[in-house]
């Protein structure tokens, strides 16, 4: 293999691996900035997973190529529904975050199985899907010489949205007033209820949204890389968007650059064979090293500040 | 009835009503997705305790989750939240096998202990990584145990296909004497799997009942989950105490995971996904209160709900995975207590309003 050929393939599959981390790490994002820790990802990805296959099975007839796109935000309204059993849990009925992101990850497999068997004859897992996120040559920018053939050919679309969707949650939290907002009830919610910010509201708000870009992780996860719903699908993947939202310091920007770096380390464990010198790599490090690396961060860098301060915290209005 | 209910008795009828809540959910799950529910429940019950093989299984599935619920409950009282509960387990299960499997010329009053106690120390020193973190410098435990149990996951996975075998997915089975495997309690349980396990699992509970109710260690690690910075002045050491409750919390969820090395399976093999020992153990947990006869009670209703499950699929058609959507809606009733105490205080209340307008 050349060198940017080797380069293409790198790039191709760290960034397929990436997008559902990214997009489920700004969901982490958005639900903290709010106040609300959400280590419920991991189930939100499964149901998002779930809900985006049976929906693409189910309807492929129908819209033919257009199945994945619709099928993912199907996906992402369910993850909103879903959701709401965490801000509902936490924000008005005063449950512990962590129990209750607990309660999403448990609910969420067994959930999506007993669906899976009533709507697929009682099989634990789905068929495979006919249309799925191929990998895609972006118009223009892969005609570009070298670079393009690296970065825009035969690579996945989708990690290129979710690149924009981060930009944009980025512009969101911090130029918009409603960002402000939701970060400000994260931080002091007492001092944003006082001048007259809805913070149940705010924190709703987080919390759907992580609802809604956690399930999209899991459908472009189950409908780019599995390719079908079982048990198996969504391993882990929550959790390392979870790090990943540490890892960058809880800002969409820092959540998406660590997330395209765990995908490439995850991707590295996949495509790391054919590589010189990563072949040389035992495959346990590469899987290890998402997490450890989190571990090393948290313990190196970053000092207890860089969570929102009321990041947890219930708020009990006063009458 | 006053108003202002006694604590320990409003947090028994909460978990009540959590069940309670929980099955009624269910079985309105199961009437939606066109199955019925009494048949479905009767098959459960049939299941966990219809005979003295059943009622065996139901004891033997609740002996790992009574460890982990132990486990859970200890780092929780001393102000600690340990979701690492999976990967300890994990590594217990891995390091008991490996003990065993590594020294099969034992003796078994020698080789049982010893790998019992390689099992403790494995879940220990993975907790007691955390516990360090924490106390020198101060990061959450709850992030921290979460990418431990990943880290977890896949080194046990390694060390079974490239250390203990040669590429294969399952250990060999472990000598018998590093057993649990107890014929006396199969003989009285109709030959069901049930282990000596249990008797360890129950003798735990009350030993970390004694440990926190009764002695200086215990009291201490109370103080430090209740107010860090008073028993600080009181001249306790925070760190000291985070990481005792980290390590005794580790030994016992060590020991959850020995439990299904040495008696349920005696081996360990790959695993794609965590195997949710700890997840299920914390549920027992916080369903039981913490404290440790809560914690045999939930048990052993978590343990009757995953062994009658098994016979839901057969018996009428429902899919043994309602029994986890179950345990998962029992929790959040627990978790969101709130919702029962508030309804609770109310009624009462109501009860009287009424009773005045009347008069």
């Amino acid at each position: 293999m050349n060198l940017v050929s080797t380069l293409s393939t790198v790039f191709s599959s760290a960034l397929l691996f990436a997008a559902p981390l990214i997009f489920t790490a700004l969901g982490g994002t958005f639900s903290e900035r709010s106040g609300i820790v959400n280590v419920g990802l991991e189930g939100i990805m499964t149901i998002g997973a779930f809900s985006a296959i049976a929906f693409n099975l189910t309807f492929a007839d129908t819209f033919q190529s257009a199945t994945p796109w619709i099928a993912m935000l199907f996906a992402g309204i369910v993850g909103i529904v879903f959701a709401l059993f965490h801000a509902v849990a936490t924000v008005n009925l005063r449950a512990n975050h962590i129990v209750s992101g607990t309660v999403l990850n448990l609910m969420a497999p067994a959930l999506a199985i007993f669906l899976t068997k009533m709507m697929f004859d009682g099989k634990g897992q789905t068929a495979i899907i006919n249309f799925n996120f191929a990998k895609v040559d972006i118009p223009f920018l892969s005609s570009i010489p070298v670079v393009g053939e690296i970065l825009f050919k035969r690579t996945s679309l989708l990690a290129y949205i979710a690149i924009i969707v981060a930009i944009i949650s980025w512009v969101v939290l911090y130029k918009t007033k409603f960002g402000l907002r939701l970060r400000s009830v994260g931080e002091h919610p007492l001092a944003a209820d006082t001048l007259g910010i809805n913070v149940y509201k705010m924190r709703y708000a987080g919390v759907l949204l992580s609802g809604f870009l956690g399930a999209i992780g899991g459908a472009v996860m189950a409908q780019s890389i599995t390719l079908n719903f079982a048990h198996s699908t969504i391993s882990g993947q929550g959790f390392m968007a979870l790090a990943a939202m540490i890892f960058g310091k809880w800002n969409p920007l820092g959540a998406m650059g660590a997330a395209i770096f765990f995908g490439f380390a995850q991707s590295l464990s996949v495509i790391g064979n054919y590589i010189p010198f990563i072949q040389d790599v035992p495959s346990i490090y590469l899987k290890v090293a998402p997490y450890a690396l989190t571990i090393i961060v948290l313990v190196g860098f970053i000092g207890k500040s860089e969570a929102p301060a009321a990041d947890g915290e219930t708020y009990i209005k006063a009458k | 009835m006053t108003n202002s209910m006694n604590g320990k008795l409003k947090g028994v009828i909460v978990a009540l009503l959590s069940v309670i809540l929980g099955l009624v959910m269910g079985a309105v799950i199961m009437l939606v997705s066109g199955h019925d529910p009494i048949a479905g429940y009767s098959a459960m019950i049939q299941g966990s305790f219809g005979d003295l093989s059943y009622f065996g299984e139901t004891l033997r599935q609740s002996t790992p989750l009574i460890l982990t619920a132990l486990a859970f409950a200890v780092a929780s009282t001393a102000g600690f939240f340990n979701i690492g509960i999976e990967g300890q387990s994990l590594l217990g299960w891995l390091g008991a096998v490996w003990c065993a499997l590594a020294f099969p010329d034992l003796p078994k009053f020698i080789l049982l202990p010893a790998c019992l106690i390689v099992g403790a120390l494995f879940g220990a020193f993975w907790a007691g990584i955390a516990g360090m973190l924490k106390a020198f410098f101060n990061t959450s435990e709850v992030i921290i145990t979460i990418m431990l149990n990943y880290i977890a996951l896949y080194l046990s996975n390694f060390v079974i296909r490239d250390i203990i075998t040669d590429g294969k997915d399952a250990t060999p089975i472990i000598p018998d004497a590093a057993s649990l495997r107890s014929p006396g309690l199969e003989q009285l349980t109709d030959y069901s799997r049930l282990h000596y396990g249990i008797i360890i699992a129950v003798l735990m509970c009350v030993i970390v009942w004694i440990l926190m109710q009764k002695t200086t260690t215990g009291y201490e690690l109370r103080a430090v989950g209740m107010n860090p910075f008073a028993s600080q002045y009181a001249g306790m050491s925070t760190k000291r105490n985070i990481i005792l409750a980290m390590v005794i919390s580790g030994a016992l969820a060590g020991l959850g995971g020995t439990m299904e090395g040495l008696g349920t399976f005696k081996n360990i093999f790959t695993q794609n996904s965590l195997p949710g020992l700890g997840f299920n153990g914390m549920a027992v947990s916080l369903l039981g209160g913490g404290n440790p006869f809560g914690i045999i009670a939930a048990g052993v209703l978590f343990g009757a709900l995953k062994t009658g499950g098994l016979l839901m699929p057969t018996e009428a058609g429902v899919p043994e995975e309602l029994v986890d959507i179950v345990i998962a809606l029992i929790i959040f009733f627990v978790g969101a207590s709130y919702l029962i105490t508030y309804l609770l205080d109310k009624l009462p209340a109501k009860k009287n309003a009424l009773k005045e307008g009347g008069e």
